[in-house]
């Protein structure tokens, strides 16, 4: 494995440290992506059907989550939530500020693209006598899962991105993995290469699972 | 349930100190904008070229920094860079480098989008009147595709002033900095963090409205 000192030999040391980073951060996102999803339908759902006061909450939730930095939502809501006595450690927090943030913007994707439908459908399905739960289930849901598929994939890489935010906070995920390699062996370039390239490996790899999903989902045409 | 008295004066005496720091948000965003569009403009034109290395090196650097955490590219410049001998960058000069370096990829996506979908007939009638091929692109193309692309270059600027937030993280003394300062002085959380998101939305809000305007002062020529 080489002289130490040399990154191969420093790598090989670290290799659990980095490959349990990496595990906290597919972890982290798995979470948050899964939960932000959930919010999402629910949010997007009542953005476009809900009855006013409720829409408008949903609203103001979602813009004042998107018009707010990712940072300071994580940051908000780890000092924050000791205020309420409650005391999560420092990866609960970075689950609710994300899945917050997560949830908003798939709200958002929800939303466009069951607005994104013709009105048409509506009717139709409406003129075969469905109900509203089987005319969202059988007719909007699936047409507008195709559509929502790219936006919500993007999302899902925007939230691996952003778990690298909770390093501020001190979750050791993938960044302070390697950060804290880093300051062990002063080999600065090249842990933080290695760590791009476990990023763009968790990145491809969703990118390629969504394009997977589109070509499952590609035979709804309209 | 919530056993805390609001003391709003710490805000107030270091109201300067907000305002200094969201204005250097601003400002950072704006420039980043700048230099990220000559990038992406030069990248966008770059991948319509014949020369194939040339386009794979557009899409290699287009892919590995949308697909790599704000974040960890601000660290690679702010502590690589010096490892190869580059000393000249402050921090806020490094962190503008960076945030431009990120816009410049995602502005190339927008801007060879913005470039295939200016009909051909604009540029066949170009070449009908006898323009140059440089006036063909300054005086046809470009204020088209500027026009069309106006929506995205104004949700790119938004994105942008909120990431600026990160460069937090290497002590960089705007909002989210300041506001950190201020929580851990003073512990005035709540006020803290609830000054800095109002500041936040309130700016992204006011760009978001006055570019609305200007997007539809400036509406697609179709």
């Amino acid at each position: 494995m080489g002289e130490p000192g040399t990154f191969l030999y420093e790598a090989w040391i670290a290799r659990y440290a980095l490959l349990k980073g990496m595990a906290v951060t597919a972890e982290m996102s798995f979470i948050v992506i899964v939960i932000g999803t959930f919010i999402g339908l629910i949010g997007g759902l009542c953005l476009q059907y809900a009855v006013a006061p409720l829409r408008w909450l949903v609203r103001a939730y979602v813009d004042i989550m998107r018009g707010i930095p990712v940072l300071v939502l994580i940051l908000f809501t780890f000092y924050g939530l000791s205020l309420f006595n409650i005391s999560i450690p420092a990866f609960g927090a970075g689950v609710v500020a994300l899945a917050a943030f997560c949830g908003a913007h798939m709200s958002e994707v929800v939303r466009g693209a069951i607005s994104s439908i013709p009105y048409a459908q509506t009717e139709a399905a409406k003129a075969l006598g469905l109900g509203f739960w089987k005319r969202f289930r059988f007719v909007i849901l699936p047409q507008a899962t195709r559509r929502m598929l790219p936006p919500a994939i993007n999302t899902a890489v925007e939230i691996v991105k952003s778990t690298t935010l909770l390093s501020v906070i001190g979750v050791v995920e993938l960044l302070l993995a390697t950060q804290q390699t880093i300051a062990r062996n002063y080999l600065v370039i090249q842990f933080y290469l290695a760590a791009c390239v476990l990023y763009l490996i968790i990145n491809f790899t969703i990118s390629q699972l969504g394009a997977l999903v589109e070509r499952r989902f590609a035979y709804i045409k309209y | 349930m919530l056993d805390y008295n609001f003391n709003f004066s710490v805000i107030w005496r270091n109201a300067d100190e907000f305002l200094t720091g969201l204005g250097l948000g601003l400002g950072m965003a704006l420039i980043s904008l700048l230099i990220g569009s000559v990038i992406g403009l030069l990248c966008a034109y770059g991948r319509t070229s014949r020369f194939a290395p040339l386009r794979a090196l557009i899409w290699l650097y287009v892919e590995f920094v949308r697909n790599t955490p704000l974040l960890l590219l601000i660290f690679f410049v702010y502590f690589g860079l010096p490892e190869f001998g580059i000393f000249v960058f402050d921090k806020v000069e490094s962190f503008i480098l960076t945030l431009a370096l990120y816009a410049g990829a995602y502005m190339t996506e927008i801007f060879r989008a913005g470039l295939n979908s200016i009909p051909k007939q604009y540029v066949e009638a170009a070449m009908a009147i006898g323009l140059t091929p440089i006036k063909r692109q300054t005086k046809v193309v470009l204020p088209v595709m500027f026009r069309i692309t106006l929506p995205s270059l104004s949700n790119t600027l938004i994105s942008l002033f909120k990431d600026t937030s990160l460069a937090a993280a290497i002590a960089v003394p705007e909002l989210t900095f300041i506001a950190r300062q201020v929580n851990t002085n003073t512990f005035r959380v709540i006020e803290a963090w609830l000054t800095a998101s109002v500041l936040y939305l309130a700016a992204a809000y006011t760009i978001a409205i006055a570019l609305r305007r200007l997007e539809r002062r400036y509406a697609a020529i179709r």
